[in-house]
């Protein structure tokens, strides 16, 4: 099975961190993944964005045309990308930030305020980590334990950030079930 | 063996420290920029060198002085560097110096675009420089061969004291993928060059000379000829491909590189629907793989699509020459950065059938 997600925000959100840390948990769990960001002219303030796929059997192209799941970050990353989501797709929307609701009865959405959560755990610096657990919450493309495992390799010797991120890892958890 | 989730650029990077690279010279540009930026930390902590020149011409020719020692080394560009390098690429044939090239392809002509294209087709298989010579090119498919085939390359190019070239694109210079990277080598281990290397005395104390130069008609003559026997053994010995469900197809779809991943996920679709088709992948594009497309039984194919990230078509034209008018063709092409995708090429199938 096939799981494809295109993650979009500002640079400077973690947009490509998340990406990143998708593909180091499903290469460790022994999946295929291939993680394909815009590059080249990118800044801090500008749009990012990156799709991973993860997959049991090697993969095709990494950058599809139809997704399985988009997390928007921003208001201009939703009104870019929301109208990829496939049928029966679905749509993780940052609502701190992104005030449009998907209007798409055949496509699911998942509203999550990722940076009011993180604020309220202390740094704005985990939403995309609250965003990360409402990934794995939802498309089940990898265990909890996976997710976890990657916040802590990714940390190294931060572990005083690691309590943070663990909680910001279940509010996202929490917040798609 | 291990297995790691890397960028392309760094993967062909750590591929060519492993491989037994220790010189790299090359000059910034996108989609490659990782391959000098991860050398130019790596290549010291293993005894070797890394240079920015101050421009791509600079660079070949600083590989062309180190490799001719007989030390194995590498430059990586985009398109319109190799424009420049072309000179001491045809240096690098005519001197008979072994060294591997890295073109991650761009969009178009000129500057072209940074996306993922197919654009340099063409200018890698079949005109890398003028006078007449051919350089070995591999074209991967995924990051996985970015690094063997690079890996590889060097032994090639070592082989037949041949530049090598590995035509990549965007796609696979800047997506992550995970891989089994190969091992270290151990230069001890590597074939040895002391017949021809630069930095060493003939037998009769005399020394040596690598010239591109040939004073006379009759002696460069003989020379191509040598060169030309060369490229024949490479036809007969080197071709490579990859099939996939052509056993009882009775549609054939090819391509290389990134449209090929593409188009092996579109022959899956439609074999899921019933539809006979298969793949043809050439992983050599020089020498191309005739062969694949001689050993088909054309009573049993309707049709073929050839499909490729360039506009105008190139790699169409090896396939024109090999399948020789034994079937139709049909093109499927995308240009630009303009990512081909899987629906275009079933689509483009199903609408022939």
């Amino acid at each position: 099975m096939e799981k494809s997600v295109l993650i979009a925000g500002f640079g400077g959100q973690g947009v490509m961190s998340i990406g990143k840390m998708l593909g180091y948990a499903a290469s460790d769990a022994g999946k295929y993944a291939s993680f394909y960001p815009s590059y080249g002219a990118e800044q801090r303030g500008g749009t990012a964005n990156c799709t991973v796929i993860i997959s049991d059997e090697e993969i095709g192209s990494p950058a599809v045309s139809k997704l399985d799941m988009l997390i928007a970050m921003n208001q201009p990353s939703f009104d870019k990308f929301a109208k990829k989501v496939k049928k029966g797709g679905s749509i993780i929307v940052n609502s701190s930030l992104v005030t449009s609701k998907v209007e798409d009865p055949d496509i699911e959405a998942v509203y999550v305020d990722a940076n009011d959560i993180a604020n309220d755990l202390g740094s704005p610096k985990v939403a995309n980590i609250v965003i990360l657990g409402a990934y794995i919450g939802l498309s089940g493309a990898l265990s909890e334990e996976d997710g976890k495992a990657i916040i802590k390799k990714m940390l190294g010797g931060k572990a005083d950030l690691l309590e943070m991120n663990y909680q910001a890892f279940d509010k996202g958890i929490q917040a798609v079930k | 063996m291990s297995k790691e989730f890397i960028k392309g650029n760094e993967a062909i990077a750590e591929a060519a420290v492993r491989a037994g690279c220790r010189f790299f010279a090359g000059y910034p540009i996108t989609p490659q920029n990782e391959v000098p930026e991860y050398l130019s930390a790596r290549l010291p902590e293993v005894g070797g060198h890394f240079i920015q020149g101050e421009s791509e011409i600079a660079s070949v020719y600083m590989v062309f002085g180190v490799a001719a020692t007989g030390i194995r080394s590498m430059t990586s560009s985009s398109g319109p560097g190799f424009a420049l390098k072309a000179e001491g690429i045809s240096f690098l044939a005519g001197g008979q110096i072994p060294a591997v090239l890295v073109n991650v392809s761009r969009g178009g002509p000129a500057i072209g675009t940074i996306e993922p294209a197919q654009q340099d087709y063409f200018s890698a298989v079949h005109a890398p420089a003028p006078g007449g010579f051919r350089c070995f090119v591999l074209a991967p498919q995924n990051v996985q061969e970015a690094a063997d085939f690079v890996y590889e390359a060097f032994d090639i190019a070592d082989k037949y004291r041949t530049p090598v070239y590995v035509l990549a694109d965007g796609m696979i210079g800047n997506m992550m993928e995970v891989v089994e990277l190969p091992k270290m080598r151990d230069l001890a281990d590597l074939p040895s060059n002391d017949s021809w290397r630069f930095n060493k005395y003939n037998d009769d104390g005399t020394a040596r000379i690598l010239s591109t130069y040939m004073p006379m008609g009759e002696l460069m003559q003989n020379k191509n000829k040598e060169m030309a026997a060369m490229y024949e053994t490479w036809e007969k010995e080197e071709q490579r491909w990859e099939e996939y469900m052509i056993d009882d197809a009775e549609y054939i779809v090819t391509a290389y590189g990134s449209s090929a991943r593409i188009a092996k996920s579109a022959v899956k679709e439609l074999r899921a629907e019933g539809i006979k088709v298969g793949l043809i992948r050439a992983i050599t594009l020089y020498p191309f793989p005739k062969d694949a497309f001689d050993k088909l039984d054309y009573t049993k194919v309707k049709k073929m699509f050839c499909a490729e990230m360039s506009i105008p078509g190139q790699y169409i034209y090896d396939v024109q020459n090999a399948v020789l008018g034994r079937s139709e063709i049909i093109p499927i092409q995308t240009s630009g950065g303009v990512i081909m995708e899987t629906d275009m090429v079933v689509a483009a199938v199903k609408e022939n059938l």
